[in-house]
């Protein structure tokens, strides 16, 4: 059946629409890019060009000689390893125990982990600092780790919920009937079978641990600073160079896409099967 | 085999996260509350006690907090409200069948991953008032005669960091809408059709009420992360110009940062309270709705 006029008119209007919605989401990626390798001659002209005329990568060659963008780099990713590391193995824990078992004080619990996000960041960063530095361990990358596993453990322990809820109990019940115990039964049956859940939770934790930068900006030092106050920094610093300052952006975003491209798929449907189903 | 007896291992699985959490969490919280009746300011350490309400007074006479709760009120419902109907748009259009679906979809998340620090440093730059993007293109339609610096002036910033945080929260409603469409049977459409109910009709009386729970959950999740949300906004103007942009969580990480930490408390806690009564309401539903699927 051919398409009659109306409806045709309406689906290019609907591709449009699309066009239009996907092209300002991604524009400011695509701005920040251009202005990163264009020559500064060309990027503070009176005329705004839409590609550059002479493509270079002068402004990332000059950002890791004159800055240390290396060492930043480095602290983000030893802090995102770890929290990733120690909230999916808790996470992992008390997920099970949601998953698995009814207890008492059960519902309790788990709304105590929901309400964690309803607590402003800035409430919690003011007595966190006196706490950091009373124990000692202010300015150091365990600091951001303890914060940022208290922020993700309580999505994390969600999302794992949902696809533990999805993986049948006939599996781990057929191990035990052949004398396995509880423990044998998940680690050899259900780690596996979760192991997409578990990468997909972990990507998203470490992204937002790259990403975090109201902690880090109050709990790091010169030493130890990671990657999103490297590049607040950078702003102070370099005011209007805005060559170097996008090549910077785009570095700090590399990691973070290569993560959501490895785990999208999962993310989202762990994500959205929270929230639809209830 | 879900066990209903009570055994000891589900609360021992339970209790590695609930140490951490409760230790991140909850003694700062007590903490927070303990220093918002104090005068507890680290440039007057010598001043440091209890001075019981006086902080509470000192923010309900001060001007600074009610402009800072309005426009908070307004970045939360014109920002929400934005990022919800521009992301159901997108859920809708990206619901239809097309080559290159899956690639579209997962890019066009790409803004929610996005670090607050590189959102404010990308929309700065387009912003701009002298080489920026935005103003290039309205210059060239002629929509405006000459550039605008819209994060200098008062009455275009506010509107400009409401732009970035739609443009940052659009991918979120659109998944999780999207979803929820998925999870609507075809025969409902079906059904309709044979009644004879035009797009609009289906539209409020099946896609709507189907997603009712998606859109209470999300819309009161999504609410929750705006109101707390300060690296957007500071990366952007850091408050300014002339507190135009200053909402309450902008404004007390300022103030934590001038190191009068007593009354950041105090005002930390009034925005606890105001996200609290939401935050009840958010969690009534998702119990609701898990009794309803057992």
């Amino acid at each position: 059946m051919k398409k009659r006029g109306p409806e045709r008119l309406k689906s290019a209007l609907s591709y449009l629409l699309l066009a239009a919605l996907i092209i300002f989401l991604l524009f400011p990626f695509y701005w920040t890019f251009v202005t990163s390798i264009k020559t500064s001659a060309e990027l503070y002209s009176q005329n705004v060009t839409y590609w550059p005329k002479a493509p270079t990568f002068e402004s990332y060659r000059r950002l890791f000689s004159e800055y240390n963008f290396l060492k930043p780099m480095g602290n983000s990713l030893l802090v995102a390893v770890l929290t990733t590391l120690i909230s999916v193995t808790v996470s992992v824990l008390a997920a099970y125990s949601f998953s698995r078992y009814r207890f008492k004080g059960r519902k309790f619990l788990m709304s105590m982990f929901l309400t964690n996000n309803m607590f402003p960041t800035v409430l919690l960063l003011i007595p966190l600092y006196a706490i950091m530095r009373k124990i000692g361990i202010l300015y150091t990358p365990a600091s951001l780790v303890l914060s940022y596993t208290t922020f993700t453990i309580p999505f994390s322990i969600w999302l794992l919920s949902g696809f533990l809820d999805d993986l049948p109990l006939s599996l781990e019940e057929a191990a035990m009937v052949d004398g396995a115990n509880r423990a044998q039964a998940f680690l050899k049956i259900i780690l596996p079978i979760l192991m997409p859940g578990i990468v997909a939770t972990g990507a998203y934790i470490f992204m937002n641990s790259w990403n975090e930068y109201t902690f880090a900006v109050m709990f790091t030092n010169e030493a130890n600073r990671t990657i999103p106050v490297a590049l607040k920094n950078l702003i102070g610093q370099l005011g209007v160079e805005w060559g170097m300052l996008t090549a910077g952006g785009i570095i700090t975003i590399i990691p973070v896409c290569i993560m959501f491209f490895f785990a999208q798929k999962r993310l989202i449907s762990g994500l959205t099967a929270g929230a639809v189903k209830g | 085999m879900i066990k209903r007896n009570s055994s000891i291992w589900p609360y021992l699985l339970v209790a590695p996260a609930l140490i951490v959490v409760l230790t991140v969490v909850f003694v700062p919280v007590i903490n927070a509350i303990l220093m918002s009746f104090q005068s507890y300011d680290l440039r007057r350490p010598s001043r440091i006690g209890f001075n019981n309400f006086k902080n509470y007074v000192e923010v309900l006479k001060d001007p600074l907090f009610w402009g800072a709760l309005w426009k908070t009120i307004v970045w939360v419902v014109a920002g929400v409200g934005l990022q919800f109907v521009f992301g159901f748009m997108l859920a809708l259009l990206l619901n239809k069948k097309f080559p290159g679906r899956g690639i579209v979809r997962s890019i066009s998340l790409i803004p929610w991953v996005t670090p607050g620090v590189l959102i404010g440093l990308m929309w700065r730059w387009i912003f701009d008032g002298n080489y920026g993007v935005l103003n290039d293109l309205l210059l060239k339609l002629g929509l405006i005669q000459e550039s605008v610096p819209f994060l200098a002036q008062p009455s275009t910033a506010f509107p400009a960091v409401i732009l970035t945080i739609v443009w940052q929260g659009i991918p979120f409603f659109a998944i999780m809408l999207l979803a929820g469409l998925q999870a609507i049977p075809d025969e409902l459409y079906n059904a309709a059709d044979v009644d004879g109910a035009n797009s609009v009709q289906k539209f409020f009386l099946i896609t709507v009420p189907s997603l009712k729970s998606v859109i209470y959950v999300t819309t009161l999740l999504r609410v929750i992360w705006v109101a707390n949300s300060v690296d957007v906004i500071f990366n952007l103007t850091e408050g300014g110009p002339a507190y135009a942009t200053q909402t309450l969580s902008v404004y007390i990480f300022n103030k934590g940062n001038s190191l009068n930490l007593g009354y950041a408390a105090t005002l930390s806690i009034m925005l606890t309270l105001v996200l609290a009564t939401v935050a009840v309401r958010y969690l009534k539903t998702m119990f609701q709705n898990q009794e309803g699927k057992a």
